[in-house]
C-alpha cells in the first residue's frame, strides 16, 4: 500500500445508518454508493446499482452479510458484491471502515486486493 | 499422488447434465487428481434440464432446478468459464479454444456437448415467436409469450412437445399440437395407449391435429409469427410456435477436431473417442451405434467415464435399456423396451377405456421385453426391473397384469417396505432400494432433501418421490413426516411452518423478531428476505398495539410508504374514498404535480390518481402539500374499494353503493393483511364495480346486500364466491370485517384471500363468519381494535418521522 495515497472520506456517523439497513452516499464521481450496516455492525459499501437491472440496493432487506434487491429480489453478497446463485453479476465494491464511530469511505479507488470472482468476470461477456 | 506433483488438467466442454455428472462421480473417486476447467455455452450453473417442464407448468422455479450452484464449483476448485462456446480443439497441441479467445491446455478432455433441437426447414421457421424447447431461455420465452399472447401451436407430439403443450395450457394459452404421425408419442406408445393419452390431454383443453403436416409459418403485421398453415389447407392462429420434432447430437466440435462421428461421437465401452485422451458422454455420443436422449443411460455413461478418468479402469458401459415417463401432473404414462411387439412375441393386455387404464406387456419366451402403462403406473418399476433382469414370469403369467400386489402373495402394490433391496427406485440415477435404506440408517437422514443429497434418488425427474418418501416413512417409522405442502417450513431459516410460527407468537406473546427467532430456534442470525417480512406481519397482527413493527424487515414500499419504480423513483397514490373526489383535492394534486415536476399523473385501475416518478427525498414534502391520506397502494393492506354510482344517481341502482364503499374504506383503512386486499361495492347485479373479482365484493340487491369473497382479478382470474346475504349497512361491515380478520389471523403471509379460502374451504369460512354469531362479533371486534388509533403514515412522515429514510447520509 505504499505507492497509492489513500484518501478516506468521512461520510457520517455509524449510528446514522440503521442496523440491518443502509444509507446512501452521493458521490460526485460514481453516483450513489450504498453503505450497509449488518446486525453485527459490519459495514460494507457497494455502488447502489443492482447487477440485474440497476435497482437501488440500499433500499433492500439486509440479512446476514447479504441484501435482497428491492426490484426483483436478487440476493447480493455485501462482502464481494456478487449475486448469489443462480443469478450472476457483481455490484462494484468500495473500501469502507469505521473509525471511532465515523464511517470512512474510499471513493477514489475500488477494492482490488482480492482477485475478482470468476463469475463476475464471465458476466461481462 | 504426492502433493507437489503437478495435477493433470481435465477440461470439460459442456456444463450440462452428463458432463457435470461425470465430474461429480470423478470427485467422489479421486478428488485431487485433476485441475478441472469447465466450459459452458449457457450462462448458468448446471441445472436439471428435465425439470424445465415443471418450470414451464409453473410448478417449480429456476432456482429449484439448479443442481450445482456456483459455490459448488468454487468449493471443488473447479474453474467455470461460462458464456463461452468452445470452437476448436487443437489435438496436436492439446489445447481447446473458445469463441472469446480463451485457450486452455488439457491432459484429458471430456466432450459433453449434448444435442441441439432439430428445426425443420419449413418456410417461416426463422420468424420471431418460433422457438425450440431445450434451455431455460426457451422456457422463459414461452412463459413470457403466454403472458401476452393467446394462441400456441406445438409442432411434434412426442414427450417434449406434450410437456410443452401442457405447460402452455396451464399458463392459459389455447394450445394445438400438430403431429405428423398417426398417433402421439409413436416411438413410445402403441395406438391404444396414445388414444387414451390424447383423450386425457383433450379433456384439459389441448387440441390435436394428428397426421398434421406443417406447410408454412405465416408472419403477422408485426413480423412475428401469426399462424401455422397445414398441408390440408387449415390455418391455425399462433403467436407462439414451439418446434419439438426431435434432437440432433451436437457433434460439430468433435467433427472439426477430426474425431470419428456417425450420428454421434463414436465412443468405446470406456467412453473414449478415437483419440484416447478425449472422452465423450451424453446425448452427443453414439455408443455401439445407439444414441440416447434420456438421462438414466447418460448417468451410467458418466459413471463409467469417471471410473476410467480416475484410472480405476474396471468400468465398462454395455448400453442401456430405456424407459420413459411423461411428466404431466395427473396423466401417468410409462413405456419401456419393445412396446409394440411383433414376430415371436405375445402381448397381454388390460384395457379399461372408460376408466382410462391400459396395461400392455410384451413377452418373449415368458420374459418381459417391453410394455406400456397408462392411467396407473405404480407397478412400472417392478415390471421394468423384471425386464432388465430378463427374469421369467412364467409362475404368475396369468396374474401379471394385476401388478405386484396381485402376483406376490401378501403384498400390496404400494408397500415399498416389502420390496427386495435390489429393486431400482430411481430410474434416472439408478438407485436401488438397498442404497436408499442404507443411507437413511447409516447417515441418519430424516428428510426427502437429505436423501436426495446423499443418494441422488428422486433428484432428477422426481417421478419416484412418492416411493422415496414411503421408504423414509417405513425406515424411520412414526418419526417421519412427509414434506407435504401443509408441512412446508416458512423458509430455509427454520423447520417450522407458518402455522407453528403464528401459534408460538400468540401463545408465548412474542413481541419482537429477535424474540420469535430465539424462541423458535431460527437457524440463521437474522433470517432472510422471506421470513423477516412474514414474521413482522405475524407479530403485528397478533399483538396490534404491543409488537415492535420493524421497519428493516419490511419491503422498501412499506418502509417508505410509496411504490418503488424501475428507475428508483416512487409513486404516490392518495386515498380517494370509494373513488369519489372533489375539485379541491384535484387542485391540490395538480399543484403538487407542478411544484415537484412530477412527470406522470395517471388514473389507476382502482379509481384514483397515481403520481409517478417522485424523487425519494421529495416524498415527505409531497405528502405534506397534498394533505390527503395514504392510499396504501404499496402495501399488503387495504388497497381500494371500487364503487359504482349506485342508487343515488343510477336508474337501476337499488342500494347506495358509493357510500357503502366509502364506509368500508374508512373502516378498514389502515389494517395490515397477509397480502393486498381489494374490495368493491356495486349498486345492483349489473355489477359495474366488478365486485365478482374482488377479495370482498358487495352487490346491492332489492332486499339488501350480497357478500362475495375470495375473488381475484390478477394473475389468474378467480370469481368470488357468495358468502351470505345480509340486510343492513352495519351487517355488511360486520360480516366483511369478520371475514377479513379471519383472513388476517389464519392465512399465510403472501396468500391472497383466494389462496387461503381454497386451502381451508368456503364451508369453514362460512361456519366461522356466518353460522357462529358470537365468533363473528369477536373477530370483528379484534379487527376494529387493531386499526383503532393507527396514525396516517404520510401525515406522520410529513411532520418529520423517519426523516433519515428519505435523505442521503451526507450531503
Ligand atoms: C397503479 C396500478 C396500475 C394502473 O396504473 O392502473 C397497479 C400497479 C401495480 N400493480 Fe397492480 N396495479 C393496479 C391495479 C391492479 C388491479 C385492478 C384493481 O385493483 O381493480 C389488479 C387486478 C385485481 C386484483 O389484484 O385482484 C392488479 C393486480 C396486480 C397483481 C396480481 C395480484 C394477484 O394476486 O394476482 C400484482 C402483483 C402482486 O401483487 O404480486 C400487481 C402489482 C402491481 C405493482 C405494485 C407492481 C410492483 O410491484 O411494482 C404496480 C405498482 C405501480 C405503482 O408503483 O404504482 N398488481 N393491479 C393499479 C393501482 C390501483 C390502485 O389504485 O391501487
Ligand atoms: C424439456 C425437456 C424435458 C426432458 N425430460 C426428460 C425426462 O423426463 N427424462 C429424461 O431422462 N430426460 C429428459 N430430457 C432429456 C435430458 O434433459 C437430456 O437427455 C440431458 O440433459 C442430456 O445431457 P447432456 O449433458 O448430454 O446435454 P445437455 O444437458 O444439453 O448439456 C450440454 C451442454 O453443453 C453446452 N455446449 C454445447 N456445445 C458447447 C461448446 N462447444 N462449448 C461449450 N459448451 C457447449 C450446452 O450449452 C449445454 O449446456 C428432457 C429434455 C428437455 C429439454
Ligand atoms: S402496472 Fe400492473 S399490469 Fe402494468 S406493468 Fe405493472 S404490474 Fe404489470
Ligand atoms: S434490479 Fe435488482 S433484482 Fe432486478
Amino acid at each position: 500500500m505504499s505507492d497509492a495515497v489513500e484518501t478516506w472520506t468521512n461520510v457520517g456517523r455509524l449510528e446514522d445508518i440503521p442496523r440491518l439497513g443502509a444509507r446512501v452516499y452521493r458521490s460526485a464521481r460514481h453516483g450513489d454508493i450504498a453503505i450497509f450496516r449488518t446486525a453485527a455492525d459490519g459495514v460494507f459499501a457497494l455502488l447502489d446499482r443492482c447487477p440485474h437491472k440497476g435497482g437501488p440496493l440500499s433500499q433492500g432487506i439486509v440479512f446476514g452479510e447479504q441484501v435482497a434487491c428491492p426490484l426483483h429480489g436478487w440476493t447480493i453478497g455485501l462482502a464481494d458484491g456478487a449475486a448469489v446463485a443462480p443469478d450472476r453479476g457483481c455490484a462494484r465494491r468500495f473500501a469502507v471502515r469505521v473509525d471511532a464511530g465515523q464511517v470512512m469511505l474510499q471513493v477514489d479507488r475500488r477494492v482490488q486486493d482480492e482477485p475478482e470472482v470468476e463469475r463476475c468476470v464471465s458476466q461481462a461477456t | 499422488m504426492s502433493d507437489d506433483a503437478p495435477r493433470q488438467r481435465l477440461v470439460v466442454v459442456g456444463n450440462g447434465m452428463a458432463g457435470i455428472r461425470t465430474v461429480e462421480e470423478l470427485l467422489a473417486l479421486a478428488p485431487d487428481q485433476y485441475a478441472i476447467t469447465v466450459f459452458g455455452a449457457e450462462p448458468h450453473p448446471n441445472y436439471n434440464r428435465i425439470l424445465l417442464s415443471p418450470v414451464l407448468a409453473g410448478e417449480k422455479t429456476f432456482a429449484d432446478i439448479v443442481i450445482n450452484d456456483f459455490d459448488w464449483y468454487a468449493r471443488h476448485g473447479i474453474r467455470l468459464l461460462l458464456n463461452r462456446t468452445v470452437v476448436n480443439v487443437d489435438r496436436a497441441r492439446r489445447l481447446v479454444v473458445a469463441d472469446d479467445g480463451t485457450a486452455v491446455p488439457y491432459d484429458r478432455l471430456l466432450i459433453a456437448t449434448g444435442s441441439t433441437p432439430f428445426i425443420p426447414p419449413i418456410p417461416g421457421h426463422g420468424l420471431p415467436g418460433v422457438l425450440a424447447y431445450r434451455a431455460i431461455e426457451d422456457t422463459d420465452a414461452m412463459i413470457e409469450a403466454a403472458r401476452v399472447h393467446r394462441h400456441a401451436v406445438v409442432i411434434g407430439g412426442g414427450l417434449l412437445g406434450l410437456e410443452a403443450a401442457n405447460g402452455l395450457k396451464r399458463r392459459g394459452m389455447d394450445v394445438t399440437v400438430v403431429h405428423l404421425a398417426d398417433w402421439l408419442m409413436e416411438r413410445q406408445l402403441d395406438d391404444t395407449a396414445a388414444a387414451l393419452l390424447q383423450q386425457a390431454l383433450e379433456s384439459r383443453g389441448i387440441a390435436f391435429r394428428t397426421h398434421g403436416e406443417t406447410r408454412e409459418l405465416v408472419a403477422g403485421e408485426s413480423g412475428r409469427v401469426a399462424a401455422v398453415r397445414l398441408a390440408d389447407g387449415e390455418t391455425l392462429p399462433a403467436e407462439l410456435v414451439v418446434m419439438a420434432v426431435g434432437i440432433r447430437p451436437n457433434t460439430a466440435l468433435a467433427e472439426a477436431a477430426g474425431l470419428a462421428c456417425q450420428r454421434g461421437i463414436l465412443v468405446s465401452d470406456t467412453m473414449q473417442t478415437y483419440d484416447p485422451r478425449i472422452y465423450a458422454v451424453g446425448e452427443c455420443v453414439a455408443h455401439r451405434g445407439v444414441t440416447y436422449g434420456l438421462v438414466a443411460p447418460l448417468y451410467e455413461q458418466a459413471r463409467v467415464c469417471a471410473n476410467h478418468l480416475a484410472a480405476l479402469g474396471y468400468g465398462r458401459y454395455a448400453g442401456s435399456v430405456t424407459s420413459t415417463k411423461l411428466k404431466v401432473t395427473g396423466v401417468d404414462v410409462f413405456s419401456a423396451g419393445d412396446y409394440m411387439g411383433g414376430d415371436g412375441t405375445e402381448a397381454i393386455v388390460l384395457h379399461d377405456a372408460k376408466g382410462s387404464v391400459y396395461r400392455k406387456l410384451v413377452l418373449k419366451d415368458d420374459r418381459i421385453v417391453g410394455g406400456v402403462l397408462v392411467g396407473d403406473t405404480t407397478d412400472s418399476g417392478w415390471y421394468f426391473q423384471m425386464l432388465r433382469e430378463g427374469r421369467s414370469v412364467a409362475e404368475w403369467r396369468h396374474r401379471l397384469l394385476l401388478g405386484r400386489a396381485g402376483c406376490v402373495p401378501g403384498e400390496t402394490g404400494s408397500d415399498v417396505a416389502s420390496l427386495p433391496d435390489t429393486t431400482e427406485i430411481c430410474g434416472c440415477n439408478g438407485v436401488c432400494k438397498g442404497k436408499i435404506v442404507g443411507a437413511i440408517t447409516t447417515q441418519k437422514l430424516t428428510t426427502l432433501d437429505d436423501v436426495r443429497k446423499h443418494t441422488k434418488a428422486s433428484s432428477s425427474c422426481g417421478s419416484c418421490t412418492g416411493q422415496v418418501e414411503a421408504l423414509l416413512a417405513a425406515t424411520l417409522g412414526g418419526s417421519y413426516k412427509p414434506a407435504d405442502a401443509s408441512r412446508k417450513p416458512l423458509c430455509a431459516c427454520t423447520g417450522h411452518t407458518h402455522e407453528e410460527v403464528r401459534a408460538a407468537i400468540r401463545e408465548q406473546k412474542l413481541l419482537t423478531i429477535p424474540e420469535a427467532m430465539e424462541f423458535l430456534g431460527w437457524n440463521s442470525p437474522d433470517g432472510c428476505a422471506t421470513c423477516r417480512p412474514a414474521l413482522n406481519y405475524y407479530l403485528v397482527c397478533a399483538w396490534p398495539h404491543e409488537a415492535v413493527d420493524d421497519a428493516q424487515s419490511r419491503f422498501v414500499n412499506e418502509r417508505v410508504h410509496a411504490n418503488i419504480q424501475k428507475d428508483g423513483t416512487y409513486s404516490v397514490v392518495p386515498r380517494m374514498y370509494g373513488g369519489v373526489t372533489t375539485p379541491d383535492q384535484l387542485r391540490r394534486i395538480a399543484d403538487v404535480a407542478d411544484k415537484y415536476r412530477i412527470p406522470t399523473v395517471k388514473v389507476t385501475g382502482g379509481q384514483r390518481i397515481d403520481l409517478l416518478g417522485v424523487r425519494k427525498e421529495d416524498l415527505p414534502r409531497v405528502w405534506a402539500d397534498l394533505d390527503m391520506p395514504s392510499g396504501y397502494a404499496y402495501a399488503k393492506a387495504l388497497r381500494t374499494v371500487k364503487t359504482c354510482v349506485g342508487s343515488e344517481w343510477c336508474r337501476f341502482g337499488v342500494q347506495d353503493s358509493t357510500n357503502m364503499g366509502i364506509d368500508l374504506e374508512h373502516a378498514f383503512d389502515r389494517m395490515w393483511t397477509p397480502h393486498k386486499v381489494k374490495m368493491a361495492v356495486s349498486g345492483c347485479p349489473r355489477n359495474c364495480a366488478e365486485s365478482g373479482i374482488k377479495d370482498v365484493g358487495i352487490i346491492g340487491v332489492e332486499s339488501g346486500w350480497e357478500i362475495h369473497v375470495a375473488g381475484n382479478g390478477g394473475i389468474r382470474t378467480e370469481v368470488a364466491q357468495l358468502l351470505c346475504k345480509v340486510k343492513t349497512r352495519d351487517e355488511v361491515l360486520e360480516y366483511a370485517g369478520a371475514f377479513l380478520q379471519l383472513y388476517r389471523e389464519e392465512a399465510r403471509y403472501l396468500d391472497r384471500t383466494v389462496h387461503w379460502v381454497r386451502r381451508v374451504g368456503l364451508d369453514y369460512v362460512k361456519q366461522r363468519v356466518v353460522d357462529d354469531a358470537d365468533g363473528r362479533r369477536a373477530l370483528y371486534a379484534r379487527l376494529l381494535d387493531a386499526v383503532a388509533g393507527q396514525p396516517d403514515p404520510w401525515a406522520a412522515r410529513a411532520e418529520g418521522a423517519q426523516a433519515r429514510e428519505f435523505a442521503p447520509i451526507a450531503p
